[in-house]
């Protein structure tokens, strides 16, 4: 029942204080062409206008997403300068490693899934005999059977707000043959991409800062924003570079125990599997001891599973958490657990069309009640999104007609994805000062670069935290884009920097010898 | 016994407190029964295409070709798309980089920011700025957004119209903020009385809420009602006055069934009023895919546009965008071909246009058969939808239908939607879920199902509703409220 009497008396909660964890890059201020319009005074003497720097809400100053900062807008700057002025500055073109986007980096995409897409958003076309000349028949058949799945065929329509039943059941498909456990259509909830479900999550868990999710440090910076965005507290645990990248649960059990000595209650663990920034498999031992430790710690798992087809080494696999907590007899009243999965990452790279799921299991009923509710709000995804989840968790199979070509596109990228992991990795690693663990899965690379003091003091005086400072020095001299570390996070002292292994497996040697070139003139300027 | 890691009690009390009536009970319920086999008519979401509007072709032409690209290499794609869809497909392939696949700019590709800020500057003579034009995953996300950057906390109140599309006081809710309600006059067309607002506000004040915010729907929603110029010149100052930031949903801006008062921009009366109002007065303006004649709800496309925000505040706007990415990129390009539609000449431009106009009148006639109908039945009084999707009729329950909702432990409306649900088949949503004055009910509907439906379905609810007034109407007669 809704009730619109006005809130009852209350006092004005005093301004937050809030600190800003050392590792966190500052936004810097855009760049923006604003002819139209200039900043205001207010002309009337009641509160400060609504929405200025002081007055916005102040989870929202806190929050920071290094992969779209700093050094991106630098970027995009000069790449304009280079449209407008070719020639004026000394390299052709701008290459962003800055961020996972495979196909603004000349990614084909799989063109099962195009043709499938096409047909579902033109249905118009599968009442035409000329498509057999330009469609496979079994994205003509895949089409026509998804569209059956959609009431009245209207993919312009709102769906339920979980997704497409009948995809949620190809998912939940998917999910058990992967696995070998069953899943339930009933688990998963379709999202426009996997970040909106880590949103709905922390808005699920968060009370107050006095709630705490365990990350990686390093991070894939969504989790660090949304926590922020949320109120909540990001309890940090430490991923031991020395030994790639390892998950250790003596530092969880740590972490876990000083948050809580310090009256936190800590809700969650977020795990990314494979790593981001990180690269790094968790072997299913380190997987079973996680399980372990959450289980007995009351903590629910948050899987971040995005990478799961990315994996380039032959002594690692992906196992998703659902199956190794089943694996070990733990079923929904022992562990709960999210995990995400995405159609932007993996060998099908479709980040343009916003599409993922989460599967919740292991809540109850009411809570499940409250998570659906949180959905219906924004209606539902985007329908050609949940139809690519669906397609990317039931791919063609042996013997229907576009398996051959399918496989093909897959092996295509994902070798070439694993070589370029490699060639980059080997190149980091021949570097004075700079140390890179392998790539095991994911799409990057975060080598540790030792950075002399002269450099440090030189980043001081520009005022940019020193990773930062390498960071743009090497766009400006070479127009590669990376992120620094300091976006992730890092143990303090250190420094790091993300870079994609998405250019072109044909630019690859001129990014490697550029990238050398300017690493050895830094250090020659900078070193003690 | 390892310790639950997350029961009921310990889940976030304002995602608790939250509520979205338009997917709530009665959807759940209609869903229900549709399972056991029971033929239900969705009228409880503005969502065409589900009730049978078929989508633009042209629109669709083109995506898919953005979809497949290799479609335009192959010589016997002209044998299926128009010349002009396959221009269209290649032109917007080349605002992005890497096609649809590709994350854009968070704040959508710039070429289409462009084409809207065109749109508007047609639309309202004045020249609009892409660079404070996003694009975003409906226009819902962008309402959150924005409500995300003004809540800072239970002391900031946003004014909302009651009845209200229940988005508002669900973000508000979620986002720990006061709803500050101003009461819409059913007598007077649903109209805005400015002293009604200074009322609220003075009200809100006084309880130690500062009111941050107002929202306009424009056209209505679930009240259908445009605003006069008159009526957006006093809210335009009134918000000046005040210290507001206006948010102005106007994704219903394409359906206007009267011809008295045809959509007006909040921006348009903005600047027509000059300065300094037109160069202080802080203004969202949101629009969307999913309404008009397109309908696409499914491709979750809108944008908003800025006006005398602030440059750090839009580039903290700028910094949470960031955090998701990007908006669905072929959303954005239905979002370009719906601001840079066929035009004179075209090849497919006498298809688009009839088959816009085809879809704009029908709505029109709807608008009609359904307020008339509504009328027609016993305790049943409905204003004339004069824009938006839908039809708010005010049923006038009995006192003895009230004792029988409060028996069965249910608001009054509920009670008898749910009835009329189990009857009929009709799926609606309760007024209470939009909030309506004390005592007073209704419910919304959709003007949505097929015109040759129509007849059929007005018939069947009134005669629900009259058996439903015969059997609960005390023969004594009851007040009005």
């Amino acid at each position: 029942m809704q009730n619109f009497s006005v809130v009852s008396s209350f006092p004005l909660k005093p301004a937050c204080t809030f600190t800003i964890p050392k590792y966190i890059v500052k936004f810097p201020p855009l760049r923006l062409c604003s002819r139209l319009h200039t900043s205001s005074l207010t002309s009337s003497t009641m509160d400060p206008s609504p929405l200025t720097i002081d007055t916005i809400n102040p989870k929202v100053l806190k929050c920071e997403y290094a992969v779209r900062g700093e050094v991106v807008t630098i970027a995009q700057r000069l790449q304009q300068e280079l449209k407008d002025n070719p020639g004026s500055h000394p390299f052709e073109e701008i290459l962003y490693c800055n961020i996972g986007n495979p196909q603004s980096l000349g990614q084909h995409p799989i063109t099962f899934f195009r043709e499938v897409l096409a047909l579902c958003d033109h249905p118009f076309l599968l009442d035409k005999s000329e498509i057999s000349c330009l469609f496979s028949a079994d994205s003509i058949r895949r089409a026509q059977k998804i569209l059956g799945l959609i009431p009245g065929k209207a993919t312009g329509a709102y769906s339920h707000s979980q997704g497409i039943k009948g995809l949620r059941e190809a998912i939940a498909a998917g999910i058990e043959a992967r696995d070998g456990f069953p899943s339930n259509p009933d688990d998963i909830f379709l999202t426009d991409g996997a970040s909106p479900g880590v949103h709905m999550m922390m808005r699920l868990l968060i009370r107050s800062e006095s709630d705490g999710l365990l990350c990686p440090i390093p991070q894939y910076p969504l989790y660090s924003a949304s926590i922020a965005l949320h109120g909540g507290t990001l309890v940090p645990y430490y991923l031991n570079e020395a030994t790639g990248w390892g998950l250790d649960i003596s530092e969880l059990k740590k972490q876990l125990h000083a948050a809580r000595s310090n009256g936190m209650s800590v809700r969650a663990l977020v795990v990314i599997n494979p790593g981001n920034p990180t690269g790094q498999v968790l072997t299913e031992e380190n997987q079973k001891q996680i399980v372990e430790f959450c289980k007995k710690e009351g903590l629910i798992i948050l899987a971040d599973e995005v990478y799961q087809a990315n994996v380039y080494v032959p002594e690692k696999q992906f196992h998703s958490f659902k199956k190794v907590a089943r694996s070990m007899g733990y079923g929904e009243k022992e562990i709960s657990i999210v995990s995400f999965h995405s159609v932007s990452k993996g060998f099908y790279g479709e980040c343009g069309k916003r599409g993922g799921y989460y599967e919740v299991t292991g809540f109850s009923a009411d809570i499940r009640a409250q998570i659906y509710k949180l959905a219906s709000v924004n209606l539902c995804s985007n329908i050609a999104g949940q139809i690519l989840a669906s397609l990317i968790m039931n791919p063609p199979k042996a013997g229907d007609d576009s398996y051959e070509s399918y496989l093909a596109e897959r092996d295509g990228i994902l070798s070439s994805l694993a070589r370029r992991a490699k060639t980059l990795e080997d190149a980091f690693n021949s570097l004075e000062g700079v140390t890179c663990n392998k790539a095991e899965g994911a799409m990057y690379l975060f080598p540790q670069i030792y950075l002399p003091e002269k450099a440090i003091k030189a980043a001081a005086a520009a005022k940019t935290a020193p990773d930062a400072f390498y960071c743009k020095r090497l766009l400006n001299a070479t127009g590669i884009v990376v992120v620094p570390g300091t976006g992730f996070g890092q143990v303090p002292g250190t420094w790091h920097f993300r870079c994609t292994v998405l250019p072109q497996e044909e630019k690859i040697p001129a990014v490697v010898s550029r990238l050398s070139e300017f690493h050895e003139d830094f250090m020659n300027q900078f070193r003690d | 016994m390892s310790p639950k890691a997350l029961d009921y009690e310990s889940l976030n009390e304002n995602l608790k407190k939250a509520q979205y009536a338009v997917r709530g009970e009665l959807y759940l319920r209609a869903s229900e029964l549709q399972k056991e086999g029971k033929k239900i008519i969705f009228t409880n979401v503005g969502n065409p295409h589900a009730l049978g509007q078929k989508p633009l072709t042209f629109p669709r032409q083109v995506v898919a070709l953005c979809q497949a690209p290799f479609l335009l290499d192959d010589p016997n794609v002209g044998l299926l798309f128009p010349a002009d869809a396959i221009a269209r497909a290649k032109h917007y392939l080349s605002y992005t980089s890497g096609g649809l696949g590709a994350y854009s700019d968070s704040r959508g590709l710039p070429g289409v920011r462009k084409e809207v800020a065109d749109f508007i500057g047609r639309r309202d003579g004045y020249p609009s700025d892409p660079e404070l034009i996003f694009l975003t995953d409906g226009a819902s996300k962008g309402v959150m957004q924005l409500l995300n950057a003004i809540i800072r906390g239970e002391g900031d109140g946003v004014l909302v119209p009651v009845p209200q599309y229940p988005l508002y006081s669900a973000a508000i809710a979620l986002f720990g903020g006061s709803l500050v309600p101003y009461y819409l006059e059913e007598t007077a067309n649903w109209g805005l009385d400015v002293a009604d607002l200074r009322q609220s506000v003075a009200h809100a004040r006084a309880k130690g809420i500062t009111v941050r915010a107002m929202v306009i729907i424009n056209p209505g929603n679930p009240t259908g009602q445009c605003l006069s110029e008159a009526n957006l010149r006093e809210i335009l100052r009134f918000c000046y006055q005040e210290n507001l930031v206006l948010l102005g949903d106007e994704v219903y801006q394409q359906n206007i069934y009267q011809d008295e008062r045809p959509f007006l921009s909040a921006r348009k009366v903005l600047m027509d009023m000059g300065g300094p109002i037109s160069r202080e007065l802080q203004l969202v303006s949101f629009h969307s895919v999913s309404k008009g004649y397109w309908g696409e709800c499914g491709q979750r496309g809108g944008y908003f546009e800025m006006t005398n925000i602030p440059p750090r505040s839009v580039e903290e706007i700028y910094k949470v965008a960031s955090i998701s990415l990007s908006p669905n990129v072929p959303a954005q390009i239905f979002m370009g071909l719906m601001v840079n539609p066929p035009k004179p000449g075209d090849i497919s431009y006498d298809q688009f246009v009839r088959e816009s106009k085809g879809i704009l009148e029908s709505l029109r006639r709807r608008a009609r058969i359904m307020t008339d109908g509504f009328n027609s039945c016993r305790n049943v009084v409905c204003n004339f939808t004069e824009g938006a999707m839908y039809s708010f009729p005010q049923i006038r329950l009995p006192p003895r239908a009230i004792e029988a909702a409060k028996k069965a432990r249910k608001v009054a409306d509920v009670f008898y939607c749910l009835k009329l649900l189990e009857a009929t088949g009709i799926s609606t949503v309760p007024g209470s879920g939009f909030g309506q004055k004390e005592g007073v009910f209704h419910l919304r509907t959709t003007i949505l199902p097929a015109e040759e439906d129509m007849p059929e379905i007005m018939a069947s609810f009134k005669k629900f509703n009259d058996e439903f007034m015969e059997q609960y109407e005390d023969h004594r007669g009851y007040s009005r409220m």
